[in-house]
């Protein structure tokens, strides 16, 4: 047992720090390189905060570890408790990874209204890592929110020509669904009488609360809001609108940590809280992950768009998640988490990419492109390294979880296995269709030229992307060791019915 | 027997009776200033009248019990009222100077009326003998039909006025109708006599009575489908006197329904409020959603908030009543500020109220459209703000007592409001102006008012214990 003193309010402090870091900002004078250092170093101090839960995460354990628990408001009985157990854990480090990055990635791309676009990223990023540590419900509730609005408007202002519709789409698409989700919780908490998710949790194995009869719209009042947040096929059509529209800092986040709100979700509470609702629909469930495995990767193949290319990626990537989520098996399970964390890093890493292109040539369309390794060498190289991450290539990072996640859905049904395992052949298809369309051949269009390879920051962004898809590809285990307790803590529920 | 007043009796009456004075004094003082001065002097003495009526509120706390033979109950519900009321009229006031000079209104009975209606509004919460329930209201009623007509150059301000004073009066009728049926059945006027009578079995004349006084105050909070004129008034009265109308009296008419329904145990109410709760949200919601008048769309959106109130009545008591009590507080403090800020920006003769306006506004007036989007968002329910933890309660409470379907009616409204409220936030920051729109800066009165609305309207979001603990002892002593 390792009892350190900064244990009890880590958790605080990773969600809040950069909350506090907006509310400072909002006072700061307008001084657009002072904003832009203030926010990086923020950024960096939570990465650095968040690192504490890795290195003194007790692995033996297999309840939630940092918890946090102080009644907060007496009626209705509801609690700030805050916990994280291995899966919860490495999303909130992938969101405090990403978040430096963000800042980097936008220090030229962003150059009006800095100070509000530095105190909306700040804001999002609280609410994301609220999301993914709160153990009650009401307070997950309103961290799912509240991420809603910091998105919408990062869209909304700082993206491309649609960015109005698309931000809109973006914010009914997911109030509408999650509304659902508000009245599962109130249903729970009246025949609970309490949020807390253990609690719950337990009053539903032990059957003290019966919930035979609404169980199937319980787990469906979570579903749909989950399921449009992943998202999953036919709830996913807001996706490449947001992706296409957002700036790329918000893509990152959008792609890299706001869609694993989504199956973050399936797994902590569809799974998590109703077992046997989530059994029982598994089928269904895991033939729409695998439409959105195929159709999702389909339609990635005929885009000409290269930002709305990787949108459509993440489609036919998560839906592996959810595939490997209804697996139940272990091994599945596992496998999803880590696809969240690798598709995290990858598409992240993609999402900046494009963004790097975009800004010299202002334009997503591969055909506008061609031959661009022989004037970006350096630029041609990362792109490379992450394609092929994406694609999952073996020793990085997109082939450990998809492997795992493919066994899963052998072990529970063979044809699950065979059928999502074509996806793996169409990303190897439109992601070096795609390489080989704007980095080989001819230079056709003169425009490309006189292109500047990237410069150091880009560099500075584009190494930690790298390094990471590299370890994770390699080293695996250092993730795994503490997904697999929470996993199967997780399973012993589903299976011990 | 000869009634016997007591000096504690004036007591359990100072807040009322310091407003009486204070608006008296703005009346007669009226004629004495400077003719084209701005009257900000009388608002002054106005504000001082407002805050020393809440004082008296708080003060009163010493002295909780009956008074005038019983007419006045002071329990901790009249005071969470009496303060409520006494906020809203402090920051209407304050929100009025700046109006009042834009608009070159130098009425100073401005100021008296709006005092005037507060003493209707907070008499309504104290008194527990339903003729002067009836004679609070008017005096509330009274005060705002002239208030809705004070844009006197305006035709549509006159007509405001006008139609909210013939349909007014038409439904105090009904309330009024309703009490002499009440009385008809029970033998009594007095809340807590129709209670005990009714708890030995209720009459049809009994069950006619509470219908014909919902109606009565159903037109007062302007819940469906007693809800037609609320966005004509709304638009054609002047800003900060909607801010008021659509908090301050109905406020105090949602604690006369809390009083007349819960204290009373009145028959059959449930399926009325039912009713009302669903065809409010459904027709307040969807009527907003086409509206290009933000002021109109406001008024929608007043009529659907009534329609989350209601849903906490629907629900059992206990939880329900604090809900409902909360729910008022949370709304007053979003929409006097929301409002307060949509007088600001109308700029002279209210002429920039349609959405098209409010284009670019996050880039011309940074600060201006971030609060309007902080009550934009309470107003969609999103957390942090104490309009979530409202509606929340509110959807909670429903569900605590198994009306499953209401909260999911009440939830699918709250996600189509959403798309208006959001509306005015994604045309503030992403829309390009349409045409050359002037914005004012903001007089320190306004800031003031404005500051206190954001400043509330957070605060009920992240700390509600200390208010939903308020809330929840004013529920216990309305139910005795």
């Amino acid at each position: 047992m390792n009892t350190h003193v900064i244990d009890s309010f880590i958790l605080s402090l990773v969600v809040f720090v950069p909350l506090g870091g907006a509310l400072l900002l909002m006072i700061l004078p307008r001084r657009e390189r002072d904003i832009r250092i203030f926010t990086l170093t923020v950024a960096v101090l939570t990465f650095i905060l968040s690192l504490h839960m890795p290195i003194h995460f007790d692995y033996a354990q297999h309840d939630f570890q940092f918890q946090v628990n102080a009644p907060w408001i007496q009626t209705p009985n509801i609690h700030y408790h805050m916990g994280v157990d291995g899966v919860s854990m490495w999303l909130v480090v992938l969101t405090t990874f990403l978040l430096p990055l963000c800042v980097l990635v936008s220090w030229h791309s962003v150059h009006e209204r800095v100070k509000e676009f530095h105190i909306l990223l700040l804001m999002l990023s609280s609410a994301i890592i609220g999301v993914f540590v709160s153990l009650d419900l009401f307070l997950f509730y309103f961290f799912w929110e509240a991420s809603l609005i910091p998105m919408a408007l990062l869209i909304g202002v700082f993206g491309h020509d649609r960015r109005v519709y698309a931000a809109v789409k973006f914010f009914l698409y997911t109030m509408i669904a999650s509304v659902f989700m508000l009245a599962a919780m109130l249903w729970l908490y009246a025949h609970v009488g309490s949020f807390d998710y253990t609690d719950i949790q337990r009053a539903i194995a032990t059957k003290a609360v019966d919930i035979s009869g609404a169980g199937k719209w319980l787990f469906l009042g979570f579903f749909i809001a989950f399921a449009v947040k992943v998202p999953l096929f036919p709830f996913h059509t807001w996706l490449p609108d947001a992706h296409v529209e957002a700036p790329t800092a918000g893509s990152v986040l959008l792609a890299g940590v706001l869609l694993k709100m989504g199956t973050y979700g399936l797994l902590r509470f569809n799974i998590g809280l109703f077992p046997d609702e989530a059994h029982r629909n598994a089928p269904w469930i895991v033939v729409l992950a695998i439409i959105g495995i195929i159709y999702g990767a389909l339609v990635a193949m005929v885009q000409p768009n290269m930002k709305k290319l990787v949108a459509y990626s993440s489609v036919s990537h998560l839906g592996f998640v959810v595939l490997g989520i209804f697996s139940f098996t272990t091994i599945g399970l596992v496998g999803g988490t880590f696809v969240m964390l690798a598709h995290g890093v990858s598409t992240g890493a993609l999402f900046t990419l494009c963004g790097m292109i975009y800004e010299r040539r202002h334009t997503y369309e591969i055909t506008e492109y061609g031959g661009l390794a022989t004037v970006m060498p350096v630029y041609a190289t990362f792109f490379l390294v992450i394609t092929l991450a994406s694609i999952g290539l073996p020793l990085l990072n997109g082939f450990v979880g998809e492997f795992m996640v493919l066994s899963g859905a052998f072990l529970a049904n063979p044809v699950w296995g065979i059928v999502s395992a074509t996806g793996v052949i169409w990303s190897a298809c439109y992601m070096l269709w795609m390489y080989k369309r704007v980095f080989y051949g001819e230079i056709t269009n003169d425009a490309n030229r006189k292109l500047r390879d990237l410069n150091n920051r880009e560099r500075i962004i584009l190494w930690p992307f790298a390094a990471a898809a590299v370890i994770m590809g390699v080293a695996p285990l250092l993730w795994t060791r503490a997904i697999d307790p929470a996993v199967q803590t997780i399973l012993a529920q589903v299976m011990g019915r | 027997m000869i009634p016997q007043i007591q000096s504690a009796d004036y007591i359990r009456l100072l807040p009322e009776l310091i407003l009486i004075v204070f608006g008296t004094i703005v009346m007669l003082a009226e004629p004495m200033v400077d003719p084209k001065s701005n009257r900000k002097s009388l608002g002054l003495i106005a504000l001082v009248g407002a805050v020393l009526s809440i004082v008296a509120s708080v003060y009163q706390a010493g002295y909780m019990g009956d008074a005038f033979s019983g007419a006045i109950h002071v329990d901790k519900f009249s005071i969470f009222f009496h303060v409520l009321i006494g906020l809203i009229t402090a920051v209407v006031i304050l929100a009025s100077f700046e109006y009042l000079e834009v608009q070159q209104i130098k009425y100073g009975e401005y100021y008296g009326l709006i005092l005037l209606a507060a003493v209707g509004q907070m008499l309504m919460s104290s008194a527990v003998e339903l003729v002067l329930i009836f004679i609070a209201l008017e005096i509330s009623s009274i005060a705002t039909y002239i208030l809705a007509g004070f844009r006197r150059r305006v035709a549509i301000s006159i007509e405001s006025s006008v139609k909210y004073f013939l349909l007014g009066s038409f439904a105090t009728g009904f309330f009024l109708y309703g009490i002499a049926l009440m009385f008809g059945a029970t033998g009594s006027t007095d809340v807590y006599h129709i209670a005990a009578s009714l708890s030995q079995g209720a009459s049809t004349l009994a069950y006619a009575g509470v219908a014909l006084m919902f109606v009565g105050l159903a037109f007062k909070v302007a819940s469906a489908p007693f809800h037609v004129w609320t966005p004509d008034v709304y638009e054609g009265a002047p800003a900060p006197v909607v801010a008021l109308m659509s908090t301050g009296p109905k406020a105090a008419a949602f604690a006369v329904l809390l009083r007349v329904l819960f204290a009373t145990a009145a028959p059959g109410w449930f399926w009325l409020i039912w009713v009302s709760a669903i065809l409010s949200m459904s027709i307040g919601n969807i009527g907003a959603l086409v509206q290009t008048s933000v002021k109109r769309m406001l008024a929608y959106s007043s009529i659907a908030h009534a329609g989350y109130l209601l849903m906490a009545f629907a629900a059992a008591q206990d939880i329900g009543i604090s809900a409902a009590i909360f729910y008022t507080a949370a709304y007053a403090a979003m929409n006097v500020g929301a409002f307060a800020l949509v007088a600001h920006l109308a700029n002279v003769g209210e002429k920039y109220v349609t959405l098209d306006d409010y284009a670019g506004l996050g880039r011309r007036a940074p600060a201006q459209a971030a609060i309007l989007t902080v009550f934009m968002l309470s107003l969609i329910g999103i957390p942090v703000t104490g309009g979530f933890l409202a509606k929340f309660y509110v959807f909670q409470a429903a569900m605590q007592s198994h009306l499953t379907g209401l909260v999911v009616i009440g939830v699918i409204n709250s996600a189509i409001a959403s798309y208006y409220y959001l509306r005015v936030i994604v045309v503030m920051y992403m829309r390009d102006p349409v045409r050359e729109v002037p914005v004012l800066r903001m007089s320190p009165g306004l800031l003031v008012a404005v500051s206190a609305c954001v400043v509330a309207t957070i605060y009920l979001g992240v700390l509600p214990n200390k208010v939903l603990g308020l809330a929840i002892e004013s529920a216990k002593a309305l139910v005795r």
